[in-house]
């Protein structure tokens, strides 16, 4: 089966796939997963603020970017920003964007939504009694949520976080859409160049999962390490 | 912001001459709607297999279940969508291999049967805890009661696990529904493929999104509030 196979193909262009195309995946993966976590982070506490307006603000936020699909989203922001930009900066025409910042925004602003909910849970998991405990020593809402809640939330849900950040990675491969050059998008250039589908598919297909199987197992290990035992 | 809005895009005739652009989009939300429905039907069939597999007594069972989760979860739907759609047809035997190519709707087919199992990986871990979650005493009263274990899962295990994840289900439904317009990348002509080629047919980039956005946002509704009839429906009274 697979002896017609050439997987010369990967030898040759093994420089192209993971130097410009996974250092472009690992790079958005990795800033995405640290802006989502603060802007969601941010969410989680506007919707659990208990002020007025902003609780609904950060519900319907959420609730409408889980209910798109990430490649609608994709496209949106691809054709929004340059015109967000514009207007920001007060430019006459809409302004160019490049691919790794149109991405960017759009995995930060769309994984947000998803991490805020894990965030949600993270502050509920934490007893009133901290909340109140901090308050009567003094100490300011921010005060309180930086030193006291927040730590404790973020180790709570660390490995859920993570397990988000897995599937953040994962889903990164859909800027394929927007023709850029990522792991996935550097492979289909050269199986479409080559006319070596089947290899490289498989290839990819392979990288992915190796990636992917052993940061859930030290996920599942880092799960058992941090667990507070109550 | 010097963009050219123009409402009145979606009662044009499409350069398809097939009918309107909206004519154009109701095809695509049916093409998602049909396309979310039969994968649904595959991803529930074996990630309830693959689900009960997951708590048998055997351990080879077990292994298979995991193995099938670890398989489908660790590589991105994308990368499944081109093995199913371009590498399958080439590693089969030379005849099913053009049957396959052939095959007319084949991007509807593939994208059914790769979303299916894809989503048939997260649908057998909501199985697997639902059944965990039921107390021990359940399947051991099955079995006191001279049930063999199919019987056991028939009649005891499945119709309470079922009920306890069915909010966790739902939202595997709607994340189903949103993954196909992943099948755009092999020529599906869903709801966003379909709002993607009215934005370049006709350049109204942002009527056509907001289209397809307020769509998929209606949807969404429609499937909560199903689903919350549902759970009403089959509750066990008295729980």
């Amino acid at each position: 089966m697979f002896s017609n196979f050439d997987f010369g193909v990967i030898l040759n262009s093994w420089r192209y796939l993971f130097l410009d195309g996974m250092t472009f995946t690992l790079t958005l993966t990795a800033l995405a997963a640290v802006g989502g976590v603060i802007l969601g982070t941010l969410i989680a506490m506007m919707r659990l603020s208990g002020l007025p307006v902003l609780p609904q603000i950060a519900k319907v936020y959420v609730n409408f970017m889980r209910s798109l699909p990430l490649v609608l989203v994709i496209f949106w922001f691809y054709f929004l920003v340059p015109y967000i930009g514009q207007w920001i900066i007060g430019a006459e025409r809409p302004i160019q964007v490049g691919a790794f910042s149109s991405s960017l925004i759009t995995f930060t602003l769309f994984e947000a939504a998803y991490f805020s909910e894990i965030m949600r849970a993270g502050i509920q998991s934490i007893p009133k009694g901290q909340a109140a405990a901090a308050s009567a020593l003094g100490l300011t809402y921010w005060q309180s949520m930086a030193n006291v809640i927040l730590p404790q939330a973020f180790r709570n849900m660390l490995p859920v976080l993570l397990t988000q950040t897995i599937v953040l990675f994962q889903d990164t491969s859909l800027v394929y859409v927007l023709s850029i050059t990522d792991f996935l998008g550097a492979a289909s250039k050269i199986a479409q160049r080559d006319g070596r589908l089947v290899e490289m598919y498989l290839f990819a297909a392979v990288v992915y999962f190796t990636i992917c199987f052993i940061a859930s197992l030290l996920v599942r290990r880092l799960q058992r390490r941090v667990a507070i035992i109550r | 912001m010097n963009y050219n809005w123009n409402w009145g895009i979606f009662f044009e005739a499409s350069p398809e001459g097939t009918g309107t652009y909206a004519d154009m989009l109701v095809s695509g939300l049916l093409w998602t709607i049909l396309t979310a429905l039969c994968a649904w039907v595959v991803a529930f069939t074996i990630g309830s297999v693959v689900g009960v597999l997951r708590t048998l007594p055997s351990r080879a069972a077990q292994a298979v279940g995991n193995a099938y989760v670890e398989l489908f979860r660790n590589i991105p739907l994308l990368v499944q969508m081109f093995l199913w759609y371009f590498v399958l047809p080439e590693v089969l035997p030379e005849s099913w291999g053009t049957w396959l190519k052939q095959l007319p709707n084949a991007p509807f087919y593939t994208a059914v049967v790769c979303l299916g199992f894809f989503t048939a990986s997260r649908v057998a871990e909501q199985v697997r805890a639902g059944i965990q979650a039921l107390p021990r005493g359940q399947r051991m009263a099955g079995t006191a009661l001279g049930l063999t274990t199919a019987q056991t899962y028939r009649y005891v295990l499945l119709p309470n696990a079922y009920r306890i994840i069915l909010p966790p289900l739902t939202s595997e439904f709607l994340n189903n529904l949103k993954n196909t317009s992943v099948a755009l990348t092999i020529g599906l002509l869903e709801l966003t493929a379909r709002a993607r080629a009215m934005q370049e047919f006709s350049f109204q980039v942002f009527e056509a999104f907001t289209a397809a956005t307020v769509i998929y946002i209606v949807i969404n509704l429609l499937v909560v509030t199903v689903a919350g009839v549902i759970e009403r429906r089959v509750a066990v009274p008295g729980r």
